[in-house]
């Protein structure tokens, strides 16, 4: 049985341990602010259902649907995490199921189970969250706002975090730069839309019979706009840097150089992918992190000029 | 309850099982930290770490095949790294023409990606030992004893303890599809329905599970402040420490710093 449908958890043996040591403090530190959190603001209730829903994403995990041939959509998870348990739960949630996949099933290291819990938990639900509070606050308390919303939090969470994936291989050394950017990228596109219709189609499903679960998600204001910013800046930072690297992978591995684990940068003979540089700026660096940041706010425009012809064509369907 | 088979946890009588969790928990991350720590190439410490690794195996009475068998599952990640064969630079071993490219195999690249297939591999195998030597329980006693926070291993406790109800349920919504979809079971058979009619089966499938969580939670609620849960998360003290357990930890972890030093002088 394949308990990890999303080629995401990274074994032992393929990060250096400098990049561990980051990831692990960083998610330490995250994860400890999430249980202050969940502490306070939710009541006793949530511990059951902690447990319980971090048991039924792990089994959620098995349940696919054929896509073309041998291939089949999956669902990472922290998507409809965070829509139905509020971002601090859903990443003690995801902490969890990473953490038992890594101890019990050897899905994802041990010494780089830092890094596994910052790619899926953290960002997944960073990234979640801002995506989903973004459209609902455009869709105003109207239902499409929860199923698109759904669908980008669900897409782009697992996009962010192949993104997270394979900069983080990268700057390790394990995999150049120019090939896993794009391959994680490129696979994760489209197993992100399988985890989006399943997610879709989760709410969907919630909403016809438990409507009450997806209200009033929304605990104390302040610090979870932080969280909201934070999922903004982990996307576009990703966004930025990836295509930057990978259009560069010299300067990645003048990081991994400095960790002294490379032997020296290359000027690949088969250069494969094409560089991602905006024609008329000459500055090659200034050109990718150009590309990516207009990449970035043509998703975005797109996404808000489809919501607001929407808000403008149903006025009165709110409930 | 007819997922244990995922359990990875083998009952057996070795001296792996009778030691302490807490000693094999420190000691097995350890080991894998090292692993991690060791510079690409150094072979010699591979061989030496293969060989710790291999002989708690035998020591471990599960069956070296078995661990052997658990950890090749846990390799395709290595496709990742397959690349750096070709991409790290040093000198050429066998040039390969793939079109109008040449993709040039060097001995550099070459060593890096087998260091890192070793590492992973020996790495897994430490972690399959600590899982298949140790029932849950008595990790969640290891994790508390490392200081994880008690609402997190809370967390971590009820999750495994539903963990199996839940894959069962998964199942059950499973075989119900396949038995009302008509599956063959065929390979090569066209799928029913369009792509989309068929992720949202899966998407209320899925909807169904976390639902039935939700409810399977409450009941559960009740069922704990029945029994006098007052929001606080409680646990009895840890039994100190025996003599056995702390000679094993001090002289493991000096096994496994004289592995560093000696890699470093490598």
């Amino acid at each position: 049985m394949l308990l990890s449908p999303v080629a995401m958890h990274i074994p032992d043996g393929f990060l250096s341990p400098r990049v561990s040591i980051i990831l692990w403090i960083v998610s330490i530190a995250i994860i400890a602010y999430a249980l202050r959190r969940v502490g306070k603001d939710l009541g006793e209730r949530q511990l059951p259902l902690m447990g319980v829903l971090a048991a039924a994403i792990f089994a959620g995990q098995m349940l696919n649907f054929t896509v073309v041939g041998g291939t089949s959509g999956h669902l990472m998870g922290a998507a409809i995490a965070t829509i139905l348990l509020g971002p601090w739960a859903a990443i003690l949630v995801m902490t969890t199921v990473v953490g038992v996949q890594a101890l019990i099933f050897q899905d994802g290291g041990l010494v780089v189970l830092g890094a596994n819990i910052f790619n899926m938990a953290i960002v997944g639900v960073a990234v979640s969250y801002m995506i989903f509070r973004t459209v609902q606050r455009i869709a105003g308390g109207r239902k499409w706002g929860l199923f698109v919303g759904g669908f980008l939090a669900a897409w782009l969470s697992v996009e962010i975090a192949a993104l997270a994936t394979a900069l983080e291989l990268a700057v390790s050394g394990t995999s150049p730069a120019n090939l896993a950017i794009l391959a994680m990228a490129g696979i994760h596109a489209l197993i992100g839309i399988g985890e989006g219709l399943i997610t879709v189609g989760a709410l969907a499903f919630i909403n016809a019979t438990r409507p009450d679960l997806l209200s009033a998600k929304e605990p104390a204001k302040g610090s979870n706009a932080l969280l909201w910013i934070g999922g903004l800046l982990i996307a576009l930072a990703l966004v930025i840097v990836s295509p930057l690297a990978s259009a560069d992978p010299d300067g990645l591995e003048w990081v991994a150089e400095q960790q002294g684990f490379l032997i020296n940068a290359q000027s690949p003979q088969y250069n494969i992918i094409p560089d991602y540089v905006l024609p008329g700026v000459s500055n090659e660096a200034l050109a990718t992190i150009l590309a990516g940041v207009l990449g970035v706010l043509i998703v975005f425009g797109v996404a808000l000029a489809v919501a607001y012809t929407r808000r403008g064509r149903q006025p009165s369907s709110s409930q | 309850m007819h997922v244990h088979f995922l359990d990875p946890y083998r009952r057996r009588a070795s001296p792996l099982h009778r030691l302490d969790p807490r000693v094999k928990f420190i000691l097995v991350l350890a080991f894998i930290l090292v692993v991690a720590l060791t510079p690409i190439g150094a072979w010699p410490v591979y061989i030496l770490l293969f060989a710790i690794v291999l002989s708690i195996e035998i020591l471990s009475d599960l069956g070296v095949a078995y661990v052997l068998k658990r950890a090749v599952l846990a390799l395709p990640f290595v496709l990742a790294a397959l690349p750096v064969i070709f991409t790290t630079q040093g000198a050429p071993l066998l040039e390969i023409p793939v079109g109008s490219w040449t993709l040039v195999i060097t001995q550099e690249g070459l060593a890096r990606f087998i260091s890192i297939a070793l590492k992973s591999w020996i790495s897994v195998q430490a972690a399959i030992l600590l899982a298949a030597s140790t029932p849950f329980p008595d990790l969640l006693v290891a994790m508390r004893a490392v200081k994880i926070p008690r609402l997190l291993v809370a967390v971590f406790g009820l999750m495994w303890r539903y963990l199996f109800v839940l894959v069962d349920e998964a199942l059950r919504l499973m075989r119900a599809r396949a038995a009302r979809s008509g599956e063959t079971g065929q390979a090569g058979t066209k799928p029913g329905g369009r792509l989309a009619w068929r992720a949202r089966v899966a998407g209320g499938m899925a909807g169904n599970l976390f639902m039935r969580a939700f409810e399977r939670s409450d009941r559960i609620y009740v069922a704990m402040l029945s029994r006098g849960y007052d929001g606080e998360v409680r646990a009895t003290p840890l039994p100190a420490l025996n003599q056995a357990g702390w000679l094993v930890l001090i002289l493991g972890l000096a096994v496994l710093g004289l592995l560093i030093v000696l890699s470093i002088l490598i």
